[in-house]
């Protein structure tokens, strides 16, 4: 058995805050920032990293292609 | 076992998802939101998939997605308002080895272009069309188009679309799914990442369609126009699950190849 572990970058100057991302993520792992990127965006980030599957669901919906995913598998050791 | 951090997950090797190749580093100038970058996305991602890009020829069309040529690294012809299928046509006679496809939204394929898009895909021009239909005009304003739902209200038609003065909307997939020059004609939606996959499928089909010179593709994607409604993109995608799509269902609607029509051909004239 082995957990995956996910995490995903966020081009911050790219996105434009559409909140798309942070709809379709089954985790709730992304949000939007407090802050806003030079544009005047509230760009989206990672709220609860630890949750992240890399399931591709918010870079598959992002219409700025901003989103890149990374996936882990960690193999769970049995006690 | 010591927790994973974030700097080992985030390394080359462990990269699923990212920017295609293809798409150049412009950012899109397109509203926050908006459908047109998913599917640019999406063709890029098809045509490096399939390895074509020095192959493949795009024909934008006139409105938001008219310099799409800044965002794809392929070739690009400009067409005239809503003739993009004719110009496609031409190219496409011209070097017959080459993937040649239009993108065009309502207001060009399914108004002004009506004449041009359903010659085009009566005469089965092996070319891949793909609409983008979000029930408005989208670069001028939100002004009401021939896609627009009955009721909705656009900055043309504050009332409401109103059937005794403005007419039906029109769904130009049925109709042109009944013409024998169609090979693949199917309705799509990027606004989940279960449509955006199915979407993908549908475009990379009709590109290989495009090789097999079995008659032309034909994609629509129901899409939002969030700036033109007036609502926000999340509410945009609920709305339009909500109210589009039972007017404009998704799925296939033909499957197959342009008919041969041989049990009409007729006899010469004996003169």
């Amino acid at each position: 058995m082995a957990k995956v572990r996910g995490a995903v970058v966020v081009d911050q100057e790219c996105c434009k805050g559409c909140n798309l991302c942070v709809v379709a993520c089954p985790e709730n792992v992304l949000g939007l920032h407090k802050e806003v990127n030079s544009k005047g965006y509230h760009y989206s980030h990672m709220v609860s990293p630890e949750n992240c599957i890399g399931c591709m669901n918010c870079g598959m919906v992002c219409p700025d292609s901003c989103i890149t995913v990374y996936r882990v598998k960690v193999p769970v050791e049995q006690d | 076992m010591a927790e994973l951090q974030l700097a080992d997950i985030i390394k080359p090797e462990n990269k699923v998802y990212g920017k295609s190749k293809i798409m150049t580093d412009t950012p899109l100038h397109y509203c926050y939101g908006c459908s047109h970058g998913v599917v640019h996305k999406l063709i890029a991602e098809v045509i490096e998939e399939l390895d074509i890009q020095e192959e493949t020829v795009g024909v934008a069309p006139v409105g938001c997605s008219v310099m799409m040529y800044n965002y794809i690294d392929i070739d690009w012809m400009e067409a005239a308002h809503g003739r993009a299928p004719a110009v496609a046509t031409g190219y496409k006679r011209v070097n017959p080895k080459k993937y040649v496809f239009s993108y065009q939204g309502d207001g060009d394929l399914a108004a002004i272009g009506t004449a041009e898009t359903m010659h085009a895909v009566n005469r089965g021009e092996n070319i891949v069309m793909i609409f983008i239909n979000n029930a408005t005009y989208g670069m001028t304003g939100g002004q009401m188009a021939p896609t627009t739902m009955v009721g909705q209200v656009t900055s043309t038609s504050p009332y409401g679309r109103n059937v005794d003065i403005n007419g039906y909307p029109l769904r130009i997939t049925e109709l042109l799914a009944m013409l024998p020059g169609a090979a693949y004609v199917t309705r799509q939606s990027v606004h989940t990442p279960a449509n955006v996959r199915k979407c993908k499928k549908a475009i990379r089909k009709a590109f290989e369609n495009s090789a097999k010179n079995i008659g032309t593709s034909f994609i629509e994607v129901v899409s939002t126009c969030n700036s033109g409604w007036k609502i926000d993109p999340v509410a945009a995608n609920q709305w339009m699950e909500e109210n589009m799509f039972p007017f404009y269902p998704l799925g296939d609607l033909k499957d197959g190849e342009r008919d041969s029509f041989e049990q009409f051909s007729v006899q010469k004239l004996k003169k």
